[in-house]
């Protein structure tokens, strides 16, 4: 999905009523050896990434929220006790410069929001949004994709992509309406 | 599911357990829902309700106008009463926000459905009511151009904040919380927006949903990510929402005030936090349920499950005041002793009953399942419940400012017509940010009625 494509034709796209169909669909087009394919649902289904083979190592999101709470808190911490033992010392109520258990509240919050910004932001980045051109928007009965419709894209990148075997495979598993997207710039 | 397992046969039963009600597939969800944002014309009503909230904001900019001109003076604050209706109103607002977060965060991990039509307007309410709750502190210095003191930034002066003051805890506590909760809900926002970018007919609607919706086609890869992202955002919200109130508890209970001085203060501030707040969920969702013809969606299963979680979280705030009584008289502290006597006898006596009144008393009434599924009783209630929690925090704020260790520095608190009129102004505030909202993003969440829709189907067959 990463390379520029030179070619104009962006994929093959099967049009379906419901996330069973999709799936059945998915499995069968994996099944004969098809590995740059995409599904999109209005809605998330369950086992579709199963059905498309895609594994957890697919999902960073999880080690890059850690990073971010753990980031968060670590420097909220050393910069609290940098100011208030170090750049900046304050004897309150003769309590020690380094009165750690109250710097808690303040590394607590700070853990919280640098792990939810790096989950969000890096949820973000990890889909490549935004994103405002893609060659699936040319194709007009792709909106209902927002809606009720299920659709399954075989990429033209795939190794084994033949736009007329493609395309019967495609009626084969049920698919109506079958378009050819292309990118057209 | 606990409902449907008693008398599974019952009709009424099996209507009081319908999260949505039957015959709705995909595309009747996705039409109803953003139908009220594309195409409903904008009624009578919602111009009468949106004008009388925006003279209440109007208002609030001339309060704050006055104040920034006078200083706080204008209020009925002194020395020794120095927090006043700003801070009260502050933890109301502040506390109110709590049950969006926990509608939607907490409930989602414990993967309760009934939370699915009810989440988006009650994460809209938190952001709102956020909202609200940061302008008093903030305008509460007294030089609120200088506020921006309390944030650590390397200044050519050398100086920092003090980070062991529960102030700057307060600080940290409330920004982190008002960003989580915008991010939160822009997450969960983020489907719809497209739905909306795919079916809006005019230009400037397909522009504006388009970039917000940042180009979200559904991909199978996404949704997986999104998932995994929005499964941790729940994660996080939910201790971020028991530190929120914790911290602002902490704001009292640090200081040695008596009333103030004590280690019950953050369950019950949490405890009393997700109170009001619920109250305030179904202060908003009746009539929204009614005035958009949601009643489909928001059931009474919503209304009676909300009506269950204020009586649950009601009864723990009736525990913390008849403990926070107890303690007082049990420790034998002359100054916690009177305080109670304060309360019972003092000026200020009427506000605690008042209180006992609406939030211990009143609320009983929600043992009877007649009374939960009764649509105006429901709304009524959660009227003197908000009021109530209004009072629990003017008590504690004021009768032990007013009443404290040496009799030469006590005082006597009167709201002036500013006090009131900034209060009223930030309901204002909310009211109008509601009604913008309510027309211009969907209300309830339509990804999340899809899935509902799928999950409902599958049982049926």
């Amino acid at each position: 999905m990463n390379v520029p494509h030179t070619n104009v034709c962006y994929g093959l796209l099967g049009e379906f009523d419901s996330p069973k169909e999709l799936m059945a669909a998915a499995r069968k087009v994996r099944e004969a050896g098809y590995h740059h394919i995409d599904a999109y649902a209005p809605f998330p289904v369950e086992g579709l990434s199963q059905a498309l083979g895609l594994g957890r190592k697919h999902d960073l999101v999880p080690l890059i929220t850690l990073i971010g709470g753990l980031g968060g808190g670590l420097s909220g911490f050393f910069f609290q006790l940098w100011v208030n033992a170090s750049s900046y010392p304050m004897n309150i109520g003769g309590r020690p410069l380094n009165s750690w258990p109250a710097f808690i509240p303040v590394t607590f919050e700070l853990t919280v929001l640098g792990a939810s910004l790096f989950a969000v932001f890096g949820m973000l980045a990890m889909n490549k949004l935004p994103q405002p051109h893609h060659p699936l928007f040319n194709v007009a009965r792709f909106k209902q994709a927002s809606n009720d419709k299920f659709f399954l894209c075989i990429e033209a990148n795939d190794p084994k992509f033949q736009l007329q075997d493609t395309a019967r495979l495609l009626q084969s598993v049920n698919a109506q309406h079958v378009t050819e997207v292309r990118d057209e710039d | 599911m606990s409902t449907g397992d008693r008398t599974v046969n019952s009709p009424e039963i099996r209507r009081l357990a319908r999260v949505i009600e039957p015959g709705h597939s995909y595309a009747s969800v996705t039409d109803k829902i953003s139908s009220i944002v594309l195409t409903r014309p904008v009624s009578i009503g919602w111009l009468a309700g949106f004008a009388i909230a925006f003279s209440l904001l109007m208002l609030m900019t001339v309060a704050i106008a006055w104040l920034i001109i006078k200083g706080v003076g204008i209020w009925g604050i002194n020395i020794p009463i120095g927090w006043g209706f700003a801070i009260v109103n502050f933890v109301w607002w502040i506390g109110i926000g709590h049950a969006g977060t926990l509608i939607s965060a907490i409930l989602f991990l414990l993967n309760q459905q009934w939370r699915t039509s009810i989440n988006r307007f009650a994460e809209a309410m938190t952001l709102f009511a956020v909202a609200c709750a940061g302008i008093f502190p903030l305008i509460h210095t007294g030089r609120p151009w200088m506020a921006y003191y309390m944030f650590p930034y390397p200044s050519t002066m050398g100086i920092w904040p003090q980070f062991r003051s529960p102030l700057i805890w307060d600080v940290f506590a409330v920004s982190t919380y008002g960003t989580v909760s915008a991010l939160f809900w822009f997450v969960g926002l983020l489907p719809d927006l497209a739905t909306l970018r795919d079916r809006a007919t005019n230009k400037p609607a397909q522009i504006i949903y388009g970039m917000l919706a940042m180009g979200w086609r559904g991909s199978a890869r996404h949704w997986h990510r999104y998932q995994s992202a929005y499964l941790l955002l729940a994660g996080l919200a939910t201790p971020l929402v028991l530190s929120v109130h914790t911290v602002v508890s902490f704001d009292f209970s640090i200081a040695i005030v008596p009333g103030w001085h004590t280690t019950i203060f953050p369950p019950y501030f949490v405890a009393g936090a997700i109170y009001s707040g619920f109250a305030m969920v179904i202060t908003i969702a009746i009539p929204l349920r009614k005035a958009y013809d949601l009643e489909d969606f928001i059931t009474m299963r919503h209304l009676e499950n909300m009506a269950k979680v204020m009586l649950a979280t009601g009864l723990i705030v009736a525990y913390g005041y008849f403990f926070e009584f107890f303690m007082s008289l049990y420790s034998g502290n002359k100054f916690d002793v009177f305080l109670v006597h304060q309360r019972l006898h003092g000026p200020y006596a009427p506000y605690y009953y008042a209180l006992i009144l609406c939030n211990i008393l009143t609320p009983q009434l929600l043992w009877i399942q007649k009374v939960r599924t009764n649509v105006a009783a429901l709304f009524v209630m959660s009227l003197v419940i908000n009021l109530g929690m209004w009072l629990e925090r003017f008590v504690i704020v004021v009768i032990s400012l007013t009443r404290d260790f040496v009799p030469s520095a006590w005082g006597r608190y009167q709201a002036t017509f500013w006090d009131y009129s900034t209060f009223a102004g930030t309901i204002g505030l909310f009211v109008t940010l509601l009604f913008l909202f309510v027309r211009g993003l969907p209300a309830i969440s339509i990804a999340e009625m899809r899935e509902l829709v799928a999950h409902t189907s599958e049982e049926h067959e």
